[in-house]
């Protein structure tokens, strides 16, 4: 029971006044994911073995190295924007919120890095 | 606050439900199987099961509502007022979706009739949800005219063009079906403002003559407060108005984006 009068508990601590950046960028960011996963798709499915020679050429294409780092960018971010949302939803309790975001965000930003990382050094590398 | 199951002392006790039958020589009977909690007693809520002669009952749910009221058993509780669609006192969950007693006839629904309070708020009695926080909310986004320049001497002007925009947006009677008929709402009701309270704003930041646009869309800015809005469209299926709730977020969410150009 609080003593709290209804307003002032829905008021609560009042509007974070934000919201709309992370909105916003999770739109874009599925906008850019529908031709850059298309593309992703189609292009790993014409190699039936997968060799490690071909695909190392492939990558090293500069137009493959640029689309795969936008489309392993874009993937990473909105997943990232994705797993707040859902962890915002379902998670009550305010501490467990608060390391889950935090950890959701390193671990997926830390992949992103190394995808970004594995296809500039096969592009870049001698 | 997602909280997927009910604590114990709200779990319906199956066992516990009472039947009430139909007078015999009854021809045109249904079953009613509406939800009881008695906050008097320490018991947990039931279903009981009542038998309605529909050859002397009126069409509607809340006919036969008030028929068990006034001739079965007094003891059951609910809320109803104008019996035609406009107070929203009576809304409640019929055959598995939110609407008001008085619009929605027995016939709609096949087999028995279930009836239970709308989800996810606390009860008071049987079918009486507590809507306290609701109604909080609906006043935290101040629907009311604002305006800076002082009162004109005549009324207010608006043209036919801009009055039109509020069709479809003031004729919510805040009944709460769509509010508690949201999964977002159930879980964090707490701060997300709901779809009811959401549509109410809109149809200040949309009035043409209101002067706090901005203040307005600067207090609905936030994850919480709208933005867990995820277009489940739940509220817009279940209104008993026909409105459509989620169009009015969606429009709140294009107004935050213009105006960050």
């Amino acid at each position: 029971m609080s003593l709290r009068s209804p307003l002032s508990q829905a008021r609560g601590l009042g509007s974070a006044k934000e919201g709309v950046g992370h909105w916003w960028m999770q739109r874009m960011t599925a906008i850019a994911l529908i031709p850059l996963s298309l593309w992703f798709v189609f292009s790993v499915a014409r190699f039936p073995l997968l060799d490690y020679a071909t695909m190392i050429a492939w990558i090293k294409s500069p137009l493959v190295a640029v689309a795969l780092v936008l489309y392993f960018a874009a993937m990473f971010y909105h997943a990232a924007l994705g797993v707040q949302v859902v962890i915002e939803d379902y998670v009550g309790n305010e501490g467990v919120k608060l390391v889950s975001i935090v950890l959701s965000k390193f671990a997926l930003f830390a992949f992103g890095a190394a995808a970004v990382f594995a296809v500039l050094k096969i592009a870049l590398g001698a | 606050m997602a909280q997927l199951t009910l604590p114990k002392n709200s779990k319906i006790d199956r066992s516990a439900g009472k039947v009430f039958k139909a007078p015999a020589g009854a021809k045109n009977v249904r079953a009613f199987k509406i939800y009881r909690y008695d906050p008097d007693t320490q018991a947990n809520p039931r279903v009981d099961t009542y038998e309605i002669d529909m050859d002397k009952c009126g069409p509607m749910v809340l006919d036969a509502l008030i028929k068990i009221k006034s001739e079965i058993d007094s003891s059951l509780t609910f809320r109803r007022s104008c019996r035609e669609g406009i107070c929203g006192s009576c809304a409640m969950n019929i055959d598995g979706s939110n609407t008001l007693a008085c619009t929605k006839a027995c016939d709609d629904v096949k087999g028995e009739v279930k009836i239970y309070p709308l989800p996810h708020m606390p009860v008071i009695k049987d079918l009486i949800p507590d809507l306290t926080h609701f109604y909080a909310q609906y006043a935290s986004v101040e629907p009311w005219l604002k305006t800076d320049t002082p009162a004109p001497t005549r009324e207010r002007l608006q043209s036919e063009e801009d009055r039109a925009k509020l069709d479809g947006l003031y004729e919510c009677i805040l009944c709460a079906c769509c509010s508690t008929s949201c999964p977002s709402y159930w879980w964090n009701g707490d701060r997300y403002l709901g779809p009811a309270v959401l549509m109410a704003a809109y149809r200040w930041l949309v009035d043409s003559r209101d002067e706090a646009t901005g203040e307005r869309l600067d207090q609905l800015e936030d994850p919480f407060k709208l933005y867990r809005c995820h277009t489940i469209m739940n509220c817009a299926k279940t209104c008993p108005k026909g409105l459509n709730p989620a169009k009015a977020i969606a429009e709140t969410k294009k107004m935050l984006v213009e105006r960050r150009g």
